[in-house]
């Protein structure tokens, strides 16, 4: 038989499914498939598309996976059909078909406004797209988007990623329009303007203006109102491409696409169309799962099939922006008879409304704007008898009671037509967690929004999950980083509530709080954060075996001035505390009492001196040998840079202590090599280390770059501390962090030189966030009564210092004593012979 | 301790703690670690009796399964706030204490030794 040509106009979303679906179905290899695509970059995952600004790379987005039977040809734009003679033609050559599939998507709309082709002015729909804008932001201040519906409000959070005061201009009176009503709008209103984004709604933006460097500078509404912005996202709706269509003489939609019918076929029986660029008895549909169902429809068609495309399901939810917002089915109550019940709670501003058949049994769809918990068990109940009572569906807990509730033949993924049957046939059939579901059945693996079903499936067949932190959450710290970063949570309350369960724990707290900290929220001790906080880092200080603690001032790269040394001295003697050299080129002062802590840290901080933060996981020190300064075989000055570098990252807090050195040579007297980053001189600049520690399982660090400039040294640095601190695991060195990355070191140096993930910018923009907002953490208690306030030995009897904490001597200082451990103490043995008596 | 019947001893205003956190307050001569969860008052002993250290009250609150929890700052053992028991050492527990607030103030009576 010969076989078939097949040409796919397009490789987005769901012309890649649909190529997919074919593969998956044509057995007999009857059709040989050329798909043509005008972007330079195979398919992706468009819908996911904002997350890059969240530190995801583009390939992760990718949905291609190279087919020997496909041919596949990127930056080819088809410019004609000939129907008569079935070949379609691109700029360069011409493809003859048997069948020709359109799947061309949709363009974004742009209104005619006047200066609306200024630079500056950007669409959101393509990775080219988002590049351009992630390059213009740089340096720009205040950015504006033109549309407020669910991809206008996602481009405004990623402004807001970019570190853009952002506005966004709707003309409807409300956002969202076509998914949420009138109350759920005002609501939505109010929690996107808590996150610091402007609305102006039910106005019209009228004119673009440049400022004096020709770039947009300002937008002109139509109430005479006017936003400043020097970005500009237009957002403000999408068109079919049905441009090749119409040229070819098919007809169109009333309002544009290709017209199909429920075969997914246009008037030519030769040619399909699939996707946004399709309308399916005349209506178009601009979210993916329509069209990945044509697209399952139409490869069915083409080996021999009857499917038709259902009813398109239009589910929507709002991702990233931090707000809760959802809809589905039949959101604005429009079938005959149907009843809403809808449910405000004004404390925990939670907006529900569910609409029902004329007898209440059937659900039709609903909207939920500031807790969507609900969303995924409702979603996947359209149409079906309502599984609990309306209010028992809504309230916080109802999401927790659904899936498992629901009949097999229930869709759980709408998005890819996956039922609880065919989840749990893949449950019984060894998978054994999510990716492993997500890679058997694809459900999951478009919008995300199933994923909590899969999760409770997994859990009521009893199948063992990877574990999460602690039995508080579930995540990874990874995932929780990502969590409290996307959607801005700032309270250790407010996380749990939301994204796990219980009071909470020793793992889980400490983690937050780290977090919390690398994300720069205040001081360590206001608020709740003081409760999250281990007691050294409560008290700001190292507890020791006997209840008392220890205070390690910083000492920049171990260089200390005399008079520094003696106060050092003099507040040792004034409080009796045992004194002793560090390894990190420090002095560590030991046996405070708590009460003490505030007095010592006044005298320490009047003379010069703040936290070393030797009670965090967080930078220690950087140690440097004397370098070319003094030593006769040093080539640069090793005192110096370690001092920038350890008062760049001092206060940085990580998921586990940060050691690091400067040796001024290759003789390498720092020892640089033995810590987490390590910098060697040369001759012509400095050579960095990656990933080296002491401790129990002693490691040397990795050469990862030669003869760099301190500029472009501390560059790496910068990426490095940040990368492991958004991605490593809770108490995770960086050696085993760099080892049990996918491709290592080299992966690394991909991530964080060729800023292959596009995470760089964000990483610089952190670093200089924790630069610039470095303040001393013992000045900031020494200022404050109410964190000094902690500082007391018993709540009752303020005076009264702890009677536990005792003291013997030893070799002229004070130490523990009345411990069991010291009490039963011998004397170190000096390897001479006892002498009997 | 001497085997009388001991009474409530007032030790701060409820304002004082910080819920989950903990303090150490003096009733009697014995240091007891004072909480105060999202919903309730816990007292136990300040002693740690791994470590011998009175560090009890420095520890992270927090809950094990339906449990409220103290975990030892020293070597981390947790302790169930409403029993003393170690939930981690099988035999290990210490000494918990009534506690309750009245007109806005934290009171505590000793219990003595089971
Ligand atoms: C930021 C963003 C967020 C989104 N979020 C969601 C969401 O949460 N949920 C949801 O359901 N949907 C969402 N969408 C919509 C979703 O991405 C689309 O519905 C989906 O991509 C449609 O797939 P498609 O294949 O029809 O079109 P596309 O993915 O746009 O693919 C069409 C492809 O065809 C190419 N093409 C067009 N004309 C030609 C030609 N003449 N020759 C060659 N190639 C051509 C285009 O360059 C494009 O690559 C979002 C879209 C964006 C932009
Ligand atoms: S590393 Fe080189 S410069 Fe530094 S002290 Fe040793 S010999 Fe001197
Ligand atoms: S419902 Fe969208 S991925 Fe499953």
């Amino acid at each position: 038989m010969r076989k078939g040509r097949l040409v796919v106009i397009g490789n987005g979303m769901v012309g890649q499914r649909f190529v997919d679906a074919l593969r998956a179905r044509d057995s007999d290899d009857r059709w040989r498939v050329t798909v043509l695509g005008e972007e330079p970059q195979p398919a992706y995952d468009r819908v996911r598309l904002s997350a890059l600004f969240d530190g995801v790379g583009a390939a992760e987005l990718n949905l291609h996976t190279p087919d020997p039977r496909v041919r596949l040809r990127l930056g080819a734009a088809v410019t004609a059909i000939d129907r008569t003679r079935r070949v379609v033609t691109t700029t360069a050559d011409e493809h003859p078909y048997d069948a020709l599939v359109l799947a061309t998507g949709s363009y974004p709309f742009v209104p005619p406004i006047d200066g609306i082709g200024l630079p500056g002015v950007f669409t959101y729909r393509t990775l080219d797209d988002l590049a351009a804008i992630r390059a213009h932001a740089r340096g720009r201040r205040r950015g504006a988007v033109i549309g407020g519906g669910l991809l206008g409000l996602e481009a405004a959070n990623a402004l807001r990623l970019l570190g853009l005061a952002t506005s966004v201009v709707e003309f409807a009176p409300r956002l969202m329009p076509v998914q949420v009503d009138t109350a759920g709008g005002a609501l939505l209103r109010r929690y996107v303007e808590e996150l610091g984004v402007a609305c102006r709604l039910g106005v019209a933006t009228s004119a673009l203006h440049p400022g004096p460097d020709g770039v947009v500078a300002q937008l002109e509404l139509a109430d005479g109102g006017r936003v400043d912005a020097d970005l500009v996202v237009v957002a403000a709706g999408i068109r079919p491409r049905d441009e090749l269509a119409r040229a070819a003489g098919l007809p169109l939609g009333s309002r544009g696409g290709v017209l199909v019918d429920r075969a997914g076929r246009t008037a030519d029986e030769r040619i399909w169309a699939v996707g946004e660029c399709a309308a399916v008895d005349g209506t178009c549909h601009g979210l993916v799962a329509p069209g990945y169902a044509m697209a399952e429809t139409v490869a069915d068609r083409l080996v021999g099939g009857a499917a038709t495309v259902p009813d398109a399901d239009t589910a929507t939810k709002l991702k990233l922006l931090g707000v809760d917002v959802a809809s589905f089915g039949d959101a604005h109550g429009t079938t005959p008879g149907c009843l809403d019940v809808t449910f405000t709670d004004p404390a925990t501003r939670v907006y529900a409304k569910l609409v029902l058949s004329d007898d209440a049994q059937t659900l039709l769809g609903g909207v939920l704007v500031g807790d969507a918990d609900a969303y995924p068990t409702l979603r996947a109940s359209v149409g079906q008898a309502l599984p609990a009572a309306p209010l028992a569906l809504l309230a916080p807990a109802g999401a927790g009671t659904g899936v498992a509730a629901l009949p097999g033949s229930t869709q759980v993924c709408s998005c890819n037509a996956v039922t609880r049957a065919d989840l749990d046939a893949a449950i019984a059939g060894g998978a054994a967690d999510v990716p492993a579901l997500k890679a058997g059945t694809r459900a999951g693996t478009s919008c995300g929004s199933c994923v909590p079903m899969l999760r409770q499936l997994l859990d009521a067949a009893g199948v063992g999950q990877p574990r999460g932190l602690c039995e508080h959450f579930e995540v990874s710290r990874q995932e929780l980083f990502d969590l409290i970063r996307v959607r801005g949570i700032r309270t250790f309350s407010s996380l749990i509530a939301e994204h796990g369960r219980g009071d909470g724990c020793d793992i889980c707290k400490p983690v937050v709080a780290s977090i919390l900290a690398s994300l720069g929220t205040g001081h360590l001790l206001d608020g709740e954060q003081a409760s999250l906080q281990d007691t050294n880092d409560h008290f700001l200080a190292n507890l020791q075996r006997d209840g008392s603690y220890s205070v390690v001032p910083r000492i920049p790269g171990g260089e200390i001035t005399p008079e520094k040394l003696i106060v050092l001295g003099e507040v040792a003697r004034d409080f009796a505390l045992y004194t002793k050299i560090t390894g990190a080129q420090r002095i560590d002062l030991l046996g405070a009492r708590v009460e003490q802590l505030p007095q010592i840290w006044r005298r320490l901080v009047n003379a010069g001196f703040e936290s070393g933060h030797a009670y965090g996981k967080a930078l220690r020190t950087v140690k440097s040998c004397v370098g070319s300064t003094w030593c006769r075989y040093g080539v640069q000055d090793s005192v110096g840079l370690a001092i920038v570098l350890e008062l760049r990252y001092r206060g940085l807090r990580a998921p586990h202590k940060i050691k690091a050195a400067v040796s001024g040579c290759a003789r390498e007297c720092a020892e640089a090599r033995g810590k987490d980053f390590g910098i060697i001189a040369t001759d012509a600049g400095w050579n960095l280390y990656l990933g080296g520690n002491g401790g129990f399982r002693p490691r040397h660090a990795d050469l990862f770059a030669t003869d760099l400039t301190t500029e472009a040294l501390v560059r790496l640095v910068d990426r490095f501390l940040m990368y492991y601190i958004r991605t490593a695991d809770r108490l995770q060195r960086t050696a085993a962090w760099i080892e049990a990355m996918d491709g290592g070191l080299e992966h690394l140096s991909a991530v964080i030189v060729d800023d292959s993930l596009g995470l760089c910018a964000e990483l610089d923009a952190a670093m200089a966030r924790h630069v610039g907002s470095y303040s001393d953490e013992w000045r900031d208690v020494l200022e404050d009564p109410a964190r000094l306030s902690r500082f007391t030995s018993f709540v009752n009897a303020p005076e009264v210092p702890d009677p536990s904490i005792r003291f013997t001597e030893e070799r002229g200082q004070r130490v523990p004593a009345g411990t069991r451990e010291t009490e039963n103490r011998q004397p170190v043995g000096l390897g001479t012979p006892r002498v009997r008596r | 301790m001497t085997g009388q019947p001991r009474g409530w001893t007032v030790v701060c205003p409820l304002t004082r703690l910080d819920p989950g956190r903990g303090v150490a307050a003096l009733v009697d001569g014995v240091q007891v670690a004072l909480f105060r969860t999202a919903a309730d008052l816990f007292a136990i002993d300040n002693r740690d009796p791994v470590t011998d250290a009175y560090v009890l009250s420095r520890g992270i609150v927090g809950s094990r399964g339906g449990a409220p929890t103290v975990a030892s700052p020293l070597h981390k053992q947790t302790y169930d706030l409403r029993t003393g028991d170690c939930l981690d050492l099988p035999g290990v527990a210490v000494r918990w204490h009534e506690v309750r607030c009245r007109a806005g103030l934290v009171e505590v009576r000793l219990r003595k030794e089971a």
